[in-house]
């Protein structure tokens, strides 16, 4: 099958994830076609034909104008997967190129399978295989779930020029939140989840931390809830970290937290839900109300 | 001002998940449900922007499925919506996102909305396509993963969320709709004097029929729990016997404990 790659480029860098699109038309054995707003200066390690738009002069992000580059290339290439990495740039565009073509969409795509492609539902705790009736198809990939490949070589370019219009406009881009707490460089992680019920109870988490020799995270409801500071956050809009331990309390394990910590050395999780995804990662999983579990564990430590 | 906030019903997530009878989604017997958590901050961002502009605004909420989402319905409406419009589907589950944005489309198109509000993804589904292709389908202008949202004189000036904590802002005129992530605001809870107030409010129900004209482009085929990867040791039982098993499991293993 012929697939249109749609490559990623962000604050004039070619985004790395842009590799995992070839780990995934590489397990289909597709033939790979890539199209990329980006530069000349940042080419893929790709043999094949590339089209080129310069994000110069179409902007990093004008969804309405990046749209309408893809439907000229589906028009010319004619793929059967028009295929994006599920981010912020993949999820907006994806939905506007599907109804445009009036193709099926198939979101966050974890694995092939036969007769269609698995996804992840109920917030990571299920699977379903979805099957798409329409000749073309969108997809959009989960980060992390097709492993990077460099096909190496030098893409044939084709260069596309900037349509003109869209009716939106990019006014810039806002970095990221200083840190206050440098938690890559914490041994020990003890991160408090909505679990633990209220504010109040994150103390009993920061105890346990305390006893640990580490220091407090935590997911993201918590932060947004206000109970713990942003820069204790950790996963995809956070930190990512990999301490020698990491303890979540309360923490379901849902991709953009897993994506922040999975890879720590040993990962203990309390959760009364022993379904709960985060017993994917964890090497430990103590079933069990986390605010009976931990000051009992505190306790014991302190002795 | 036109306002239309679209929410969905899900299930609680901490419920567990058994395969119905076709085994192409959840068996609903014996699950809890509550408001979608992204369609919270939605409806949170529309009330907002319904009492700023005052009087001369109108804010109606939408909900697809079968009569359980009027409880969903009611929230909304005691959270601040002026009116509320159910769209009677037993099937819902069934539908893919097209078919659900195209009966929102439908509804919207003879309204003409200013602004229209949805969650960035629904928690069950996950697909995060349904306010883009409602957007795609009315022709008006989008920004998803918001997470900072203002409007004056019909200009949305939307801050999205990108990976990493960086930001990108951008601007857009009305008609326009926005996808609501995390963390956009915090959430009312709705107050008792405003629960009764909410049961005066208009829920116009409507029939699935007379608005969806398409077939669906995706059919699920499968429903069921991820491969155990297994690795992982479960540790139940009593307090006391956890504790002291989980601390001999991190003496062994881990070179944090002395
Ligand atoms: C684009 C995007 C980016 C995101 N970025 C991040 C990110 O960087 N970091 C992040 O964390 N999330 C992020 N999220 C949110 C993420 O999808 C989840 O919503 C979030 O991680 C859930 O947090 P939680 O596990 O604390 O809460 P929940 O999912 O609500 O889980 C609570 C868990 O606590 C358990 N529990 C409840 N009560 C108890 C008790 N008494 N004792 C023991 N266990 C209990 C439950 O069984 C459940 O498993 C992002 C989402 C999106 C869409
Ligand atoms: N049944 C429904 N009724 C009303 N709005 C819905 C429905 N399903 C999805 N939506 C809206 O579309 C958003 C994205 O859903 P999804 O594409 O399923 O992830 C949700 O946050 C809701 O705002």
């Amino acid at each position: 099958m012929k697939t249109l790659l749609i490559g990623e480029f962000r604050e004039g860098k070619l985004l790395d994830s842009t590799y995992e699109l070839f780990g995934f038309a590489g397990q289909a054995a597709d033939e790979p076609v890539m199209f990329m707003v980006g530069s000349e200066t940042q080419l893929p390690s790709f043999g094949g034909r590339l089209y080129l738009a310069d994000a110069a002069a179409c902007g990093e992000y004008n969804p309405d104008l990046h749209k309408q580059l893809i439907l000229n290339v589906v028009q010319k290439e004619n793929p059967d997967r028009i295929v994006f990495v599920h981010s912020s740039y993949g999820w907006d565009l994806a939905p506007r190129v599907a109804v445009a073509l009036k193709a099926a969409q198939v979101s966050e795509v974890v694995a092939i399978q036969e007769g269609g492609f698995e996804v992840g539902c109920c917030n990571g705790k299920m699977r379903r295989i979805v099957k798409p009736s329409t000749p073309q198809t969108v997809i959009t990939i989960q980060a992390g779930a097709f492993q990077g490949v460099q096909p190496g070589g030098t893409p044939q370019v084709t260069r596309l020029a900037a349509p003109g219009g869209g009716t939106m406009e990019f006014v810039g881009y806002e970095p990221a939140e200083e840190k206050g707490v440098d938690l890559a460089k914490a041994e020990v992680i003890v991160s408090a989840g909505r679990g633990v019920g209220k504010k109040d109870n994150v103390a009993i988490i920061a105890a346990l931390a305390k006893a640990l020799g580490g220091e407090l995270g935590a997911s993201r409801p918590v932060v947004d809830a206000e109970w713990v500071a942003h820069d204790h956050q950790v996963g995809t809009t956070g930190q990512t970290v990999s301490p020698k331990l990491y303890v979540a309390c309360g923490i379901s394990g849902a991709i953009q937290h897993l994506a922040g910590m999975k890879k720590s050395d040993f990962i203990l999780a309390i959760n009364k839900d022993k379904d709960a995804p985060i017993g994917e990662v964890a090497d430990v999983l103590v079933v069990a109300d986390v605010m009976q579990f931990v000051p009992a564990l505190t306790a014991k430590l302190a002795k | 001002m036109k306002i239309l906030v679209c929410i969905k019903q899900v299930p609680d997530l901490e419920s567990r998940f058994k395969p119905n009878a076709s085994n192409t989604w959840f068996d609903e017997a014996d699950l809890a449900y509550r408001m979608n958590e992204y369609d919270e901050y939605a409806v949170e961002q529309a009330v907002q922007l319904r009492e700023e502009c005052g009087d001369s605004s109108d804010l109606t909420v939408l909900s697809i499925g079968p009569d359980r989402v009027v409880e969903a319905i009611k929230k909304a409406l005691a959270m601040g919506c002026d009116r509320a419009v159910h769209i009677q589907d037993q099937a819902v589950s069934s539908r893919d996102p097209w078919q659900i944005a195209s009966i929102i489309s439908a509804y919207a198109r003879e309204h003409k909305f200013d602004l229209i509000f949805t969650g960035m993804q629904s928690q069950d589904r996950g697909s995060a396509q349904v306010g883009a292709m409602l957007a795609e389908l009315l022709g008006v202008s989008c920004a998803t993963t918001v997470v900072g949202f203002s409007c004056k004189d019909n200009v949305v000036t939307a801050k999205r969320e990108l990976e990493g904590g960086v930001k990108g802002v951008m601007r857009m005129k009305t008609p326009a709709l926005v996808t609501c992530q995390l963390g956009l605001n915090i959430p009312r809870y709705p107050t008792l004097p405003n629960i009764m107030k909410a049961k005066k409010k208009e829920i116009i129900a409507l029939p699935v029929a007379d608005l969806l004209k398409e077939e669906s482009l995706a059919k699920t085929t499968s429903f069921h729990p991820p491969a155990k990867k297994g690795g992982g040791l479960l540790v139940e039982g009593d307090i006391a016997d956890q504790v002291d098993k989980v601390l001999a499991l991190l003496k062994e293993k881990t070179a944090v404990l002395r």
